[in-house]
C-alpha cells in the first residue's frame, strides 16, 4: 500500500466509534474474540467483520496463540494519522498566533482613537 | 502545551477537517481580521517565507474570492471559490477549489462570542475521503518545509552553543 491509500484505510477505520472503541480496549492489552465482543454486547460475527476492517487498515495484528487468536494493537498507522492532523494544525496554529498579536495590536490602536479622537488610527 | 485557547483539529467522519480556536477579542475584531484584505495578509501566511500576494475578498453572496501566495524561493500557490452565505460577525459559507487539486470543498466558518472571546469553528468538507486525505498530506509537505525551517535555525543555534572558544 502507497502511504496515501494507507492513510485512507486508517481514517476509513477509525470513522466507526465501535472500532474506535476496540481499539482503545486494545490499548490496554491484547484479547480474543470473545473478549472483544462482551463489553460490547454484539455478535461474534459483528465483531469479526469491525476487526476484519482493523487489520486491513494495519491497525490490529494476530498474536501466536493458535487456540485463543488474540488480537493487539499496532500503533504505527495511528501514529501516521494523527502525525498528519498534528503538521496540519502547526501550520494553522502559526496562523492564529499571528491573528492572536494582531488582534492586540487592532484593540490597543482603537481604545487610544476612542481616547483621542483625532489622532493615532487613521481611516 | 494545553492553553484554554489552544487550536482543536479533528477529522470526524469520512470528508471533513474541523477546527476550532478562541480568540481573546470580541467577535466583530476576528470578522474584521478575517474579512478585510488589509487584514489577513498579515496573519493568514502559512509557514515563514510565504507572503500572500492576492488577496480579493468576497462582500457579498455569489462574489467569487481568490487568495495567492508566493514563497521568497519562488514557489505560488493559490486558492479561491465562490461565497454562499454570508451573516456579518457570525456565519460564512463558501466553496473552495485549491490550485493543483481536483475538486470543490465547502468550507463554513462560525463566528461566536462568550465573556468578551471569540470562538470560531471552520468546517471544511470534501467531496471523499480520498481528497480530504489528499489535503492533509499537503499539509503535511508543507509542514515539513517549515520544521526544516526551524530545525535550521535550532542547528544554527547550537552549533554556537556547541563551539566554546578553546
Amino acid at each position: 500500500m502507497t502511504p496515501s491509500h494507507r492513510l485512507d484505510a486508517t481514517f476509513a477505520a477509525l470513522a466507526d466509534p465501535t472500532r474506535r472503541a476496540i481499539l482503545a480496549r486494545l490499548a490496554d492489552g491484547e484479547a480474543s474474540v470473545n473478549e472483544l465482543a462482551r463489553p460490547f454486547s454484539m455478535t461474534q460475527p459483528a465483531v469479526s467483520k469491525h476487526l476484519k476492517v482493523l487489520e486491513r487498515a494495519g491497525l490490529v495484528s494476530r498474536g501466536r496463540d493458535a487456540q485463543r487468536r488474540p488480537r493487539r494493537l499496532v500503533a504505527r498507522p495511528l501514529a501516521e494519522a494523527t502525525g498528519w492532523l498534528e503538521r496540519y494544525r502547526r501550520i494553522w496554529e502559526g496562523n492564529f498566533l499571528r491573528l492572536d498579536g494582531l488582534l492586540v495590536e487592532i484593540k490597543a490602536a482603537r481604545t487610544r482613537t476612542k481616547r483621542n479622537p483625532g489622532k493615532g488610527e487613521s481611516r | 502545551m494545553n492553553t484554554p485557547n489552544a487550536l482543536q483539529v479533528s477529522a470526524p467522519g469520512d470528508r471533513e477537517i474541523v477546527m476550532t480556536r478562541v480568540f481573546d477579542a470580541p467577535r466583530h475584531l476576528v470578522f474584521e481580521a478575517f474579512s478585510k484584505p488589509e487584514l489577513l495578509k498579515r496573519w493568514l501566511l502559512g509557514p515563514p517565507g510565504w507572503e500572500m500576494v492576492v488577496c480579493q475578498v468576497a462582500n457579498k453572496i455569489g462574489d467569487s474570492w481568490r487568495y495567492e501566495w508566493r514563497h521568497t524561493d519562488g514557489r505560488q500557490f493559490g486558492t479561491g471559490g465562490v461565497c454562499r452565505e454570508l451573516v456579518p460577525n457570525a456565519r460564512v459559507v463558501f466553496t473552495e477549489n485549491m490550485d493543483g487539486y481536483p475538486s470543490e470543498s465547502v468550507v463554513t466558518t462560525t463566528f461566536t462570542e462568550q465573556d468578551g472571546k471569540t470562538t470560531v469553528t471552520m468546517t471544511q468538507s470534501f467531496p471523499s475521503r480520498e481528497i480530504r486525505d489528499m489535503v492533509l498530506k499537503s499539509g503535511q509537505d508543507r509542514g515539513v518545509a517549515m520544521s526544516y525551517d526551524r530545525l535550521a535555525e535550532l542547528l544554527k543555534g547550537h552549533a554556537r552553543a556547541a563551539n566554546p572558544p578553546l
